[in-house]
């Protein structure tokens, strides 16, 4: 176990505890880097793909994490980003601004969305968002001019600086897009968390009553934290829908949503880690179903296979582990460093304390 | 000086009179204890002076401003920071993350410079680690200051809560029973903090409490409430003795 003897306030404010973790990290990022030359291009394929789903995953972990409100609608946003994007490259735009600005807008409309919406609580604000998930695929059929509608649209080809960006032509390069947006991501939610913001973020899901007598404006911090989680979850559905290269009313249902919300439920409600671990979850399970029933001597696909397990997967989690993918590699690791010390229940949610809920 | 002031304050739920006809001044620099049976509305006092409610009729007036044209949020901006009666702290988050809620008010900085994480950010994020540092070796927290809320004892709990009120350097901090459910030791070193609280920070104190011990060894003056009026107001000697009061508490004298 790593003692830390802090020396100075920044200690708490930078990136990395120490040496160590920033080598471990730096590590995964020449790993990430190296990929393209340790597996074929196949699984770079799929690693593009973690890649956008933790994007899109990032997202909705900053509202549901670390703001505590959970949304049934991002599939919506993914959906807005992903038109703003290609619509403005159509446009004449190119890529590198079209793609940035296509999250702002998203973020925008995420925003306005929200001041209404967020209104609601718990259960209510999910069924409000998933009802925005519904009519957006109804919006994107009705808007055909600018959308498609059903026939759907084809990306347009990508340039970034003169390279042309092509998913068969040009792998590697897809695929260092999406890392790149990644990254750029995660670091801006890192700035996020260790700001005021970030703390009013938490303080808004742990407790509104006294993150508003600490000075917090309640209705200011969520439509903000509405506002980037749409804007990032708008970037991630531009990539989802740039990599499929053809899209249209359903590629963005509403299961998407519910596949994110099992995403970070089953990563780890909180961590930006778990939005990356349960991305790698989401992305793989389809691979790992088709190879098991493949085994099995099946030819024939069995329907509702994949939704029913994934349904399992994230009902076994709340169950057993709700503290996800993350949660787990925690306790192993405290047990370790612990070791033989580690008490079973030092990571019990502990019941608090009457909560006044009377003031709601 | 008066800092504080509530004129004629009334409050109603539905037919019930929660407050009644409530006036009282809290000079700069008392300590100044709310006393009375359960139901006497004195956490009420204190979410009408969080604005958490509105009265039906009075006005609150806080260093001269108007506390009831403003938000709830809008309150800790003059200098009052709250506690709560049932600990309302961030559960999930560490302490250390919990005291700097606490400096929410004094932030300057902009969300995108935040997202970037500028020098400005980093230079103010600094200077809230040191106030919150002050705070930290003040109440003790040192051991607990990584710790996540959701494993801490209640006792600990209670400091942190206090911390967190301190750490926005109120001029008016409010005490919600601080010393409820501690052990007598921890009571004791809330007494000790109290009396440093005003002495040293200069603050401020308005609290509920039910501990006439602790009451009459930290107040400079007390106001006994029930039913939602004022009974009594004095010294903690003077209140106690009070017939009101002890009818309040005890039932009339005649009828034993």
């Amino acid at each position: 176990m790593r003692i830390h003897f802090k020396t100075s306030y920044d200690h708490d404010i930078r990136l990395f505890q120490d040496g160590w973790q920033a080598f471990l990290y730096a590590a995964l990022l020449a790993l990430m880097i190296a990929l393209p030359w340790l597996i074929d291009d196949f699984f770079l394929g799929e690693a593009t793909n973690v890649l956008i789903w933790s994007t899109c995953g990032l997202g909705l972990m900053l509202l549901t994490g670390q703001t505590g409100q959970a949304s049934l609608g991002h599939s919506a946003f993914m959906a807005m980003g992903c038109y703003a994007c290609v619509l403005l490259m159509e446009a004449g735009l190119p890529f590198i601004l079209a793609f940035p600005l296509g999250g702002i807008i998203t973020g925008l409309i995420g925003a306005l969305i929200a001041i209404p919406a967020l209104k609601l609580h718990g259960v209510y604000l999910a069924i409000a968002t998933l009802a925005l998930a519904i009519l957006t695929d109804d919006l994107i059929v009705m808007l055909e001019p600018w959308t498609g509608g059903v026939a759907g649209k084809f990306a347009p080809p990508i340039y970034v600086f003169g390279i042309e960006i092509n998913r068969w032509s040009n792998p590697t390069a897809w695929y260092y897009m999406a890392l790149v947006v990644v990254l750029v991501v995660t670091l801006f939610y890192r700035n996020l968390l260790r700001a005021p913001m970030g703390r009013a973020f938490a303080a808004v899901r742990d407790s509104e009553i006294s993150a508003q007598a600490m000075g917090v404006n309640i209705a200011r911090t969520k439509t903000i934290a509405f506002g980037i989680s749409a804007g990032i979850t708008g970037l991630g559905g531009a990539l989802m829908g740039l990599f499929a290269e053809v899209f249209n009313n359903e590629t963005f249902t509403f299961i998407l949503s519910i596949q994110l919300l099992m995403m970070i439920v089953v990563g780890g409600l909180g961590f930006i880690h778990g939005a990356f671990l349960g991305a790698i979850v989401i992305a793989f399970l389809p691979q790992v179903l088709s190879i098991a029933t493949d085994s099995l001597g099946s030819t024939v696909a069995i329907p509702g296979l994949e939704t029913g397990v994934f349904g399992l997967i994230m009902i076994l989690f709340i169950l057993f582990e709700p503290m996800g993918l993350y949660g787990r590699w925690l306790k192993i690791r405290t047990f370790l460093e612990l070791f033989p010390f580690a008490r079973k229940d030092m990571f019990r949610r502990q019941k608090s304390y009457l909560k006044t809920e009377r003031l709601r | 000086m008066s800092l504080l002031t509530l004129d004629n304050v009334t409050l109603k739920f539905g037919g019930l009179t929660a407050v009644n006809k409530l006036s009282m001044t809290v000079n700069e620099g008392e300590v100044f204890a709310l006393v009375g049976p359960n139901g006497a509305g004195k956490s009420t006092v204190f979410n009408l002076i969080s604005r958490f409610y509105t009265p039906v009729e009075g006005k609150i007036t806080f260093d001269g401003k108007d506390l009831l044209k403003l938000a709830p949020d809008e309150v800790p901006s003059l200098g009052i920071a709250r506690t709560f009666q049932n600990i309302e702290l961030f559960d999930q988050a560490t302490v250390l993350d919990n005291l700097l809620v606490g400096r929410h008010r004094h932030r300057k900085t902009t969300l995108v410079e935040q997202m970037l994480h500028l020098p400005s950010v980093r230079r103010e994020e600094r200077e809230h680690r040191e106030a919150v540092e002050e705070v930290i070796d003040f109440l003790d927290l040192q051991p607990y200051r990584n710790k996540r809320i959701a494993g801490l004892p209640y006792g600990v709990r209670k400091v942190v809560e206090m911390g967190r009120a301190l750490a926005s350097k109120p001029r008016l901090l409010l005490l919600d029973e601080p010393a409820s459910g501690l052990s007598v030791e921890e009571t004791q070193n809330m007494r000790w903090w109290i009396d440093d609280i005003r002495r040293q920070m200069g603050i401020t104190v308005l609290m509920v409490e039910h501990d006439m011990g602790l009451v009459s060894k930290v107040c400079d003056r007390v106001l006994a409430l029930a039913d939602g009026a004022k009974l009594a107001e004095g010294t903690p000697q003077e209140v106690q003795n009070h017939p009101a009061v002890i009818e309040a508490y005890l039932g009339t004298g005649d009828a034993a």
